[in-house]
């Protein structure tokens, strides 16, 4: 009995010890796979954005991700709707969609169809306008819209200026 | 300490060390199979050799693979392809027999749905199995992000944006996976590991569960017929080996087994050497680029069914239906309600289930494949429905199935 009381008492003493360095491995081992902090400190791209001709999509990169700047014509300004519209992002004179040029559903490339003034995802056929917003499922919403600053005649994508942040408050980005 | 004698003979000498006589005849020659099987019987021994394989020309493709994103490209498609002596034919080797190993999967997979091979005491056998499909599954992934093309690029973002979760937008989890905001060094470096080494470390473990599953319920029959193998192995050892209705495993069952195997591999060197292109996806021949998605997505042909359960659905939904299809396959035991483990042929409905299944998942398959344009998407989201719908009449049918 003696004896089965220490055995007992050792198991349990194992156990504990082997639970701590369990949960300390598994820790380790979370934070090894975790970004590296190169990976994270590379964040921030600048644009010029008086270069951009009307409706002719440009993609830019940023963090390793499409950026897509549309420059919205008179005529498209002309037929929006609210919720287009809320999407716009005003710099100096001319409007612009700014958005991450990855769709909503699984992170393919859309195309921009210029005479359609429309995106198409090849992948699973989502849909969105002009402005970013979705037109056709399976995307669940329209484009996300990067963090952003604007700077005089610059964007600086990374950072978030009071626009985005409004944009994020009222719900038309995530 | 055991007592040890001077040997007579190197066998002598092993078996005082190893029981090597005992192994043999545990694992060989006393080990039984019914006589009743057949060819379909054949295919736990054709994807063992199809294993070895993808690990032979694994260990001579990890020889110059370089999984660095600027030189993975490069290493694969120069360097292997041209610079090596037969690295052409290791690359060959391997990406035939990564697609075909899943055909033969799938034969083994509905071989043992159309018997009944998954109850009775096989339960375990059928759960290591299709543990196994989920960790070849994760190999042949991991495996398909290594030549950095295109298809490795954009499947790499699909794939590990499902762990997002949809609606639940769990994007730390993305880049965590990721180690990077998209599929990048890091990325291409911890799936690299996965597949060479903790996959294939997974894989060999399941396969020695797989196997010891098998031990003790042994192999099923073409009539689903419990046999006494205590008692028909004593009959057979009597001498009466006509009468008995099992076989030794070693040499005999083995060397019809070796027959079917043959016959495979001329199959399938027929595809390395002369059919190869179909294992090879023209896409994957240009290098991975992050600002440009190909135009047209979709998994090699084994994934298309499950891809197609996610395709026609919102995002949210899809992803259930996907996760739902994952691991159905695993519960099969348990939601066949029925007692009868005879072939489905003489189970009534659950015929009917099986082969509906069957096209169903065929169709599946083909819609997976084509873009995402009508009629494909209605009929691709009417064989989604019925695929979960099968699965859930299934406890029912085999409810009110009679007991044979």
């Amino acid at each position: 009995m003696k004896d089965i009381g220490r055995r007992g008492f050792m198991g349990k003493a194992l156990g504990a010890v082997s639970a701590v360095g369990a949960v300390a491995s598994l820790y380790a081992m979370k934070k090894s796979w975790d970004p590296l902090p190169s990976v994270k400190a590379a964040g921030f791209t600048t644009l010029d954005m008086s270069g951009y001709e009307e409706n002719e999509l440009v993609t830019e990169k940023w963090r390793g991700k499409p950026i897509f700047v549309l420059k919205y014509s008179q005529d498209m300004l002309a037929k929006m709707n609210d919720d287009q519209k809320n999407r716009v992002v005003t710099i100096g004179d001319s409007s612009f969609m700014i958005a991450l040029g990855l769709c909503t559903h699984l992170g393919c490339i859309p195309g921009y169809n210029k005479d359609e003034q429309g995106f198409l995802c090849a992948c699973h056929g989502g849909q969105f306008d002009f402005s970013g917003a979705v037109t056709k499922s399976p995307p669940p919403r329209g484009l996300d819209i990067p963090p952003f600053k604007i700077d005089g005649e610059t964007l600086v994508l990374g950072e978030a200026g009071p626009e985005y942040t409004k944009m994020k408050e009222t719900g038309i980005t995530l | 300490m055991a007592h040890f004698t001077k040997a007579t003979s190197v066998k002598d000498w092993l078996n005082q060390r190893l029981a090597v006589d005992t192994l043999e005849r545990v694992l060989m020659s006393e080990y039984w199979i019914p006589k009743n099987i057949n060819f379909l019987w054949a295919m736990g021994m054709v994807l063992a050799i199809t294993f070895a394989l993808l690990l032979v020309s694994g260990i001579f493709l990890l020889m110059y693979y370089q999984p660095s994103v600027d030189l993975a490209f490069d290493s694969v498609n120069y360097t292997i392809m041209r610079d090596v002596d037969f690295g052409w034919l290791w690359r060959h080797v391997h990406g035939v027999a990564a697609s075909v190993v899943f055909l033969i999967i799938y034969i083994h997979m509905f071989t043992g749905i159309y018997y009944g091979s998954y109850k009775k005491g096989r339960e375990m056998i059928w759960i290591s199995g299709m543990l196994l499909f989920v960790a070849f599954s994760a190999e042949a992934f991991s495996g398909y992000m290594l030549p950095w093309g295109q298809m490795s690029y954009w499947a790499g973002m699909v794939i590990t944006n499902l762990f997002s979760g949809g609606s639940l937008h769990a994007d730390g989890l993305v880049e965590w996976i990721r180690g990077d905001y998209v599929p990048a060094q890091a990325f291409l470096s911890r799936f690299f590991m996965l597949h060479v080494l903790l996959i294939p470390l997974a894989i060999l473990g399941l396969i020695g569960l797989h196997f010891g599953a098998l031990r003790i319920p042994h192999v099923n029959n073409q009539d689903g017929e419990e046999l006494d193998f205590d008692a028909e192995a004593k009959k057979y050892l009597a001498g009466d080996k006509a009468g008995s209705k099992v076989i030794r495993f070693a040499n005999d069952f083995i060397s019809k087994d070796m027959m079917v195997v043959g016959v495979y591999l001329v199959f399938f060197f027929y595809l390395v050497f002369f059919q190869y292109d179909f294992a090879m996806d023209p896409v994957n021949f240009d290098p991975a680029d992050g600002l440009k998605t190909p135009a047209h997505i979709y998994p090699e042909w084994y994934f298309l069914w499950s891809y197609e359960i996610l395709r026609p659905f919102s995002v949210d939904v899809g992803l259930i239906a996907f996760a739902f299809a994952q691991v159905i396959f695993v519960l099969l035991p348990f939601l066949d309600r029925s007692p009868n483990a005879i072939p489905a042929s003489r189970r009534g409905l659950f015929s009917v289930w099986f082969w509906a299944m069957l096209i169903d998942m065929i169709v599946l398959t083909a819609m997976g494949k084509v873009p995402p344009v009508e009629p494909f998407g209605t009929i691709g989201f009417y064989a989604a429905i019925i695929f979960i719908g099968l699965w859930i009449s299934l406890p029912i049918i085999t409810m009110l199935e009679k007991k044979a």
